[in-house]
């Protein structure tokens, strides 16, 4: 789960070419000011692989949101097992009746299996869950990394040196092996061994794990960050005008901060959604009957030697979010920082 | 000695760095004695000009003065009211008559901030509200430093050098300061630009009655800008004076190398003279005994080895023109020599 850093970015140098030929303000009055997010913005939408894979990204969490609305209009849902209402769905060896998995204009993506729910609806509502689990777990980690390492890096002294070395612990732990053992505490934590675990607990739980192990890797680039930018002379004249360390850290370094913590949310964000499938999968995520990728290709590993249509859908289409949002991320990366440009 | 009241009186200022080392426990080593020991005073509004060679102090001082560092010993004394130690709340009703321009223009404006807002900071800081608000007072001091008001909105990098310099002059300037720090305000500039800054400056300390510390390397930079000048070496003080006096009567050997140093622009038959100091600055952790300059000096002797010279008024100079030397240079001797090779003393 660590992404590859992106470069100590030096905080927008504009190489655009665009902007080379613009020293003459005088002459164009009261146009739009070039900000640096504007000048981002208008490189991102020269990259084609960029808008590609963002159009990909946001097609899956419009999906995701709208995943009630839309298994209202087609009007199904992911619980029924409609094979026990109508057994003609599956065949003697409980596999799907039909062709390529009982793939029909019924049910696009064929009938699960054995129980006989609606594979599509069930892609939807995996999605958002995952999704959801995601980017609540890269909102956490966003925020611990970036309290932790801005907190280090503008301290320093002892408060940074022990910070670093918390880091650099966590950052040796197998985090795999940890998140399965970590997820029987957590759980232990809020529920008797005897009682059934809600659903919203294995989420909860599944966020806190993912976010604890995670925040050291953005932790330590922003405090080198934040070590770079406090010894920086604009710093200096803030706190020559008396500015608390309040204004600086939150008017004067966060600004600068955006760029790295942008570029690593997003390369993090997919990287959270295969290691959640991943603990779902290895059975210490989400489990049955929740609708989650990582349930949908457990289940699929299942049945896969004999219908290999219910594993296509959701491994596909996760392999297609992870690539695009992998993209977006080197897209956004470039955008925000054109230096690091091959 | 003056008629303008003393605006910063700074006395016995050090400041020393500690270098940390030792295994497997760090401890205090040594220490880089940046600034040691430095006694001088800013009038109100008068042009003190710092020159020395690099890593002899001068930024560290401007530091001291503007309490971004912490003295390790002497006095701030600011109208009275001492701010050696002085905390953040302390300080604040002092912060706004203190400013400081920083060297590097490219370093010195968070890119991030639109020209407005930069500007208008300090103002927000220290809860500033001047009438017609802070937007048009912004685009007043735009308009004094000699930008455009129509580039309030734009962002540091659309500017030059040049101009960036010119906004951090207007930063300084939102809070009416009466003294202004300039740390190399124009040495990471281009010559041509250089000459229009210092104008800026020259301007604004003339028509606002700003006391400015003025940091430089460049001599005739500082003749141009100051009425005193200071000259600092490894530290410390040489030599004090009025501009003209300086110039034209240095008693410091070091002085007398340094102004020998600067280029003339016309060519005169008979070459002028000129000191070559060999070798470089010893270093700040371990610096000479007795006189700094002694190990650069053609003059030293035992006595400048053993016997720090204090910062007095020598024999023969006007009233606060100030030495440290035992062996001040007189007019009637033409001192420097090409010929013999400065000694090193041990």
């Amino acid at each position: 789960m660590t992404p590859p850093t992106p470069s100590a970015a030096a905080p927008l140098e504009v190489t655009d070419e665009s902007v080379v030929k613009s020293p003459t303000p005088t002459t164009n009055q009261g146009s739009e000011s070039r900000s640096p997010g504007r000048l981002a913005w208008k490189r991102f939408k020269r990259d084609r692989a960029g808008v590609i894979s963002a159009c990909i990204v946001l097609f899956f969490f419009v999906i995701a949101l709208a995943a009630p609305l839309i298994a209202k209009l087609y009007g199904k849902d992911p619980y029924t097992t409609y094979a026990s209402q109508r057994p003609e769905l599956l065949d003697a060896f409980s596999y799907p009746a039909g062709p390529n998995g009982g793939m029909s204009s019924e049910f696009w993506f064929g009938i699960e299996p054995q129980l006989g729910r609606d594979v599509f609806t069930f892609l939807l509502y995996g999605i958002r869950t995952s999704l959801g689990i995601a980017v609540a777990a890269t909102l956490l980690t966003a925020l611990l990394g970036i309290v932790i390492g801005i907190t280090a890096g503008y301290l320093g002294g002892k408060t940074d040196y022990f910070v670093g070395r918390v880091i650099d612990i966590l950052l040796s732990f197998p985090s795999t092996l940890f998140f399965i053992a970590f997820m029987p505490v957590i759980y232990g934590l809020f529920v008797a061994p005897d009682e059934n675990i809600p659903t919203w607990l294995r989420a909860i739980s599944l966020i806190i794990v993912l976010a604890g192990f995670g925040w050291a890797s953005l932790a330590r680039l922003l405090r080198g960050q934040v070590l770079g930018l406090r010894e920086r002379e604009f710093v200096e004249a803030a706190k020559v005008t008396g500015a608390s360390p309040r204004r600086i850290v939150f008017k004067e370094l966060l600004p600068n901060l955006w760029t790295p913590i942008i570029i690593q949310s997003t390369l993090m964000l997919p990287a959270f959604v295969t290691a959640e499938a991943g603990l779902a999968f290895l059975g210490v995520g989400m489990i049955d009957p929740t609708p989650d990728w990582g349930v949908m290709i457990q289940r699929g590993a299942q049945f896969y030697t004999e219908d290999i249509t219910f594993m296509l859908f959701p491994g596909l289409s996760m392999v297609l979010f992870v690539l695009a949002f992998n993209l977006l991320g080197d897209s956004v990366r470039d955008a925000l920082d054109p230096k690091s440009k091959r | 000695m003056s008629n303008a009241e003393t605006l910063l009186d700074v006395s016995g200022l050090t400041k020393h760095f500690p270098i940390k080392g030792g295994f497997p426990i760090s401890r205090t080593v040594g220490a880089v004695r940046a600034v040691d020991g430095l006694d001088f005073q800013v009038r109100e509004g008068e042009s003190l000009g710092l020159v020395g060679e690099s890593g002899c102090g001068k930024s560290t001082t401007g530091r001291l003065i503007t309490r971004l560092l912490e003295p390790t010993g002497g006095k701030v004394v600011y109208r009275g009211q001492d701010i050696t130690h002085a905390g953040r709340k302390a300080l604040a009703p002092i912060r706004s008559e203190i400013q400081m321009i920083f060297q590097d223009p490219y370093a010195s404006l968070n890119p991030r901030q639109t020209v407005g807002k930069i500007i208008a900071g300090p103002m927000e800081i220290n809860d500033i509200n001047p009438a017609g608000g802070r937007e048009n007072r912004v685009r007043e001091l735009l308009e004094i430093v000699g930008l455009s008001p129509e580039h309030f909105n734009r962002f540091p990098h659309e500017f030059s050098g040049g101009q960036r310099q010119r906004i951090g002059v207007a930063r300084a300037l939102a809070l009416e300061p009466k003294l202004i720090v300039a740390d190399e305000p124009v040495s990471a500039l281009d010559v041509s630009i250089q000459a229009q800054v210092v104008n800026l400056l020259q301007k604004v300390q003339q028509e606002l009655g700003i006391a400015f510390v003025f940091i430089a390397h460049d001599l005739a930079v500082v003749r141009h800008f100051s009425q005193r000048v200071a000259v600092m070496y490894l530290g410390k003080i040489m030599e004090i004076a009025d501009r003209d006096d300086l110039y034209d009567n240095p008693r410091h050997p070091y002085t007398r190398a340094l102004l020998s140093a600067v280029p003339e622009a016309t060519v005169e038959d008979t070459p002028r003279e000129r000191i070559r100091l060999v070798g470089d600055v010893p270093s700040p952790i371990n610096p000479p005994s007795g006189c700094r300059f002694r190990t650069r000096c053609w003059k030293a002797t035992e006595k400048c080895a053993s016997e720090a010279p204090p910062l007095v008024q020598v024999e023969g100079n006007k009233a606060g023109h100030l030495t440290a030397c035992h062996y001040p240079e007189t007019d009637d001797v033409p001192s420097p020599r090409l010929t013999k090779s400065p000694r090193a003393a041990a």
